[in-house]
């Protein structure tokens, strides 16, 4: 889960790394009242998890509260790169003496962590890794033994910073570690981490990735979810327990295992490009399980999606014995009733294939096709959204 | 021969009194595998009878060790318990340590593979996989055991059911072994740990690998192929059609801006001299008719 920055700035103030002052607003009204209660100059800052919004203009200067409500007028409902903006950020402004990065994130490739900083802050940093690498430091962190305050300046000395703020930036790396430690984080980032004119070192924007599969251990994660912006299907999705993914297509894919699913989109898109270029509108795993509660419960999420115009369900009967799924099948479109009125491609394969097929073969519901081949299937399936 | 995993491999369950993990026992032992007891901490000295094997459990891996000359250990400890349950197979030593569990926090996964490291007496599979299976000598974690027989394909992949369909695609061929090595953004054993071993084993004639959408594991095994490998390799990569920022499905599934895309993936592979088929079918044509000649 990704944060918003002012959900990763909360998260940095509760950890003691400094930040300015800052309020959220939905309205301009409320802007308004935030700069009034910081006092002096504020920045409107667009609240959306998508890079490049200075760029599109959703970050203003603002000379006090009604200047506040001009520029959070201005920003609020803009769209940046598809995004609208619902929230905006009232935050103290600070005059800036230089901008520097850091951050600490999942290094997949070394499967260990990583801290970043460079004195080259406030830019893209990956175009600093790749034009002036010299500038960023990369140092490797052992999971088990952290970084304390010795390992830090070892890295803030590594990644240039000047000897009058070595002390404060590697205060707030010791911080930072703790905070991605403690959050269960695979991305904090603090960009730009600045000196103000008066010699501070304050954290002037931060990104923060949580780890989803640490929630059950962190209670506070389910009050940053941002159910606005979820899907309507993925949020009823995810509210039975399925792992589903709404895309922009017509063909409604079921299938069983991650790998499955999104193979079966592929060869639903490559099928498809004979079709007029059909395309997969979601994935869903329904898991081991494929019980008919679980296939019922999948496909009236499908079925609910207005561009869906087939299904297509793909099993592989591995610990699930195929005939479990065709009876989950048969029995899921009985609790269905009219509400499953699009044609159905089922393709079964692996464990008890046969008497699978038979069930369906037997049950003979108009909705149903079967086609023994995934490609075949896929292409069947495709030629059905078409028409 | 096989890797990792023969019929001599005597294995151990940790979460065996639970639900799933005494479900995938009982379908191990009847697949042939050689489980000779059970870890769960505070139920040591039950004993358990599966499929007309009585299995002492025991409260620590250790023990489990003294007693019974375990050299592999399977976890289907919920993920809550799964890094303590790990670390306590890593100091106790075992060979093969496999992670079923889905759903550990990835700072619990980096924690105990960097134990592991500095340990270095364990080869870790997974997590979030569903193990490996040397067909008709040992099957650990929880792939059907009847899809395949023996033969003489290595397979690895990050995914479960792609891995039973290509199994069942190529079962006339059968397999050496294949090894699920799991979805989730750190593993302990990568594509190039397998491709090293299926070059290495003399009984493995072609070798297919299956990779998905995230991070470099496919770009960086692709390099590998091209420095090390000389049986011939096809590919199958998912994830194509996946949309930037969205897991799907597994936890490491997840393209981040222009990194870890399908697409790339592939490129890399063709780029090593391996064949890279649209659809798994099309894959298993590719090394069927390699292996024709």
């Amino acid at each position: 889960m990704d944060l918003f920055e002012y959900q990763a700035r909360d998260l940095f103030e509760a950890n003691s790394i400094p930040v300015l002052k800052a309020k959220v607003a939905t309205t301009p009204a409320q802007a308004k009242a935030a700069a009034q209660e910081i006092g002096g100059k504020v920045v409107v800052k667009a609240q959306v998890k998508v890079g490049g919004r200075g760029k599109a203009g959703g970050v203003k200067l603002a000379e006090d509260g009604d200047d506040a409500y001009a520029k959070a007028e201005a920003i609020l409902g803009m769209d940046i790169k598809g995004h609208t903006v619902k929230k905006v950020m009232i935050a103290a402004a600070a005059p800036i003496d230089s901008e520097y990065y850091l951050a600490i994130l999942l290094d997949r490739s070394n499967r260990s962590f990583l801290v970043m900083a460079s004195v080259a802050g406030g830019m893209d940093i990956e175009e600093v890794a790749h034009k002036t690498p010299e500038k960023l430091a990369k140092v490797h962190i052992d999971p088990n033994e952290g970084i304390d305050q010795e390992k830090a300046l070892e890295i803030v000395r590594q990644g240039g910073f000047g000897s009058d703020v070595q002390g404060q930036v590697a205060d707030v790396l010791v911080t930072l570690w703790k905070t991605f430690q403690s959050s269960d984080a695979t991305l904090v980032e603090v960009n730009p981490l600045v000196k103000t004119a008066d010699g501070r070192v304050i954290a002037l924007d931060g990104k923060v990735t949580l780890d989803d599969n640490a929630a059950f251990r962190h209670p506070e994660f389910e009050a940053l979810i941002d159910h606005e912006a979820a899907d309507p299907l993925e949020a009823l999705a995810k509210e039975r327990d399925l792992n589903y993914v709404k895309l922009q297509g017509e063909v409604g894919v079921i299938g069983n295992g991650a790998g499955l699913v999104m193979s079966t989109l592929d060869v639903v898109a490559y099928a498809g490009e004979k079709f007029g270029g059909v395309k997969p509108a979601n994935f869903l795993d329904i898991g081991g399980g494929a019980s008919a509660q679980v296939m019922a419960d999948g496909l009236s999420i499908i079925l609910g999606d207005r561009d869906v115009k087939s299904v297509f369900v793909n099993v592989f009967g591995g610990i699930t014995s195929c005939d479990a799924v065709a009876n989950g099948i048969i029995q899921a479109l009985e609790m269905l009733g009219d509400k499953a009125s699009k044609p159905i491609v089922v393709r079964l394969d692996g464990n008890n294939v046969i008497e699978g097929r038979a069930i369906l073969n037997n049950a003979n519901h108009p909705l149903i096709q079967q086609v023994e081949s995934m490609d075949g299937a896929a292409a069947r399936a495709a030629e059905l959204a078409a028409k | 021969m096989a890797i990792f995993l023969t019929e001599k491999t005597k294995v151990i369950v940790q979460g065996m009194t639970g639900a799933e993990g005494s479900k995938h026992t009982r379908r191990m032992i009847l697949s042939g595998t050689n489980i000779v007891g059970g870890v769960t901490p505070g139920k040591g000295g039950q004993v358990v009878e599966i499929e007309g094997k009585s299995l002492p459990v025991f409260n620590s891996v250790k023990e489990a060790v003294a007693a019974t000359g375990a050299d592999a250990s399977v976890i289907f400890v919920p993920p809550k318990f799964a890094k303590s349950a790990v670390i306590d197979a890593i100091d106790a030593h075992l060979p093969l340590i496999v992670v079923i569990t889905e759903g550990i926090p990835v700072h619990d996964t980096a924690s105990f593979y960097a134990h592991s490291l500095k340990v270095g007496k364990s080869r870790i599979i997974g997590p979030n996989c569903p193990g490996l299976i040397s067909p008709g000598k040992s099957n650990i974690g929880i792939t059907p055991a009847d899809i395949t027989g023996p033969g003489s394909i290595g397979l690895v992949s990050k995914s479960g059911t792609l891995t039973y369909q290509m199994m069942y695609e190529l079962r006339d061929i059968g397999f050496t072994t294949a090894v699920g090595i799991g979805g989730d953004p750190i593993v302990g054993t990568t594509h190039i740990d397998c491709l090293r071993a299926f070059q290495d084993d003399p009984e493995t004639k072609a070798i297919v690998m299956i990779g998905e959408i995230g991070g470099d594991a496919e770009e960086r095994a692709a390099a590998f192929i091209k420095e090390y490998v000389t049986k011939p390799v096809v590919g199958y990569v998912a994830g194509f059609t996946a949309p930037e920022g969205k897991t799907m499905g597994h936890a490491g599934a997840i393209v981040s801006g222009s990194s870890g895309t399908a697409e790339a993936k592939k490129v890399a592979l063709e780029a090593a001299g391996v064949q890279v088929g649209k659809t798994p079918s099309q894959s298993a044509e590719l090394l069927r008719a390699i292996l024709k000649g």
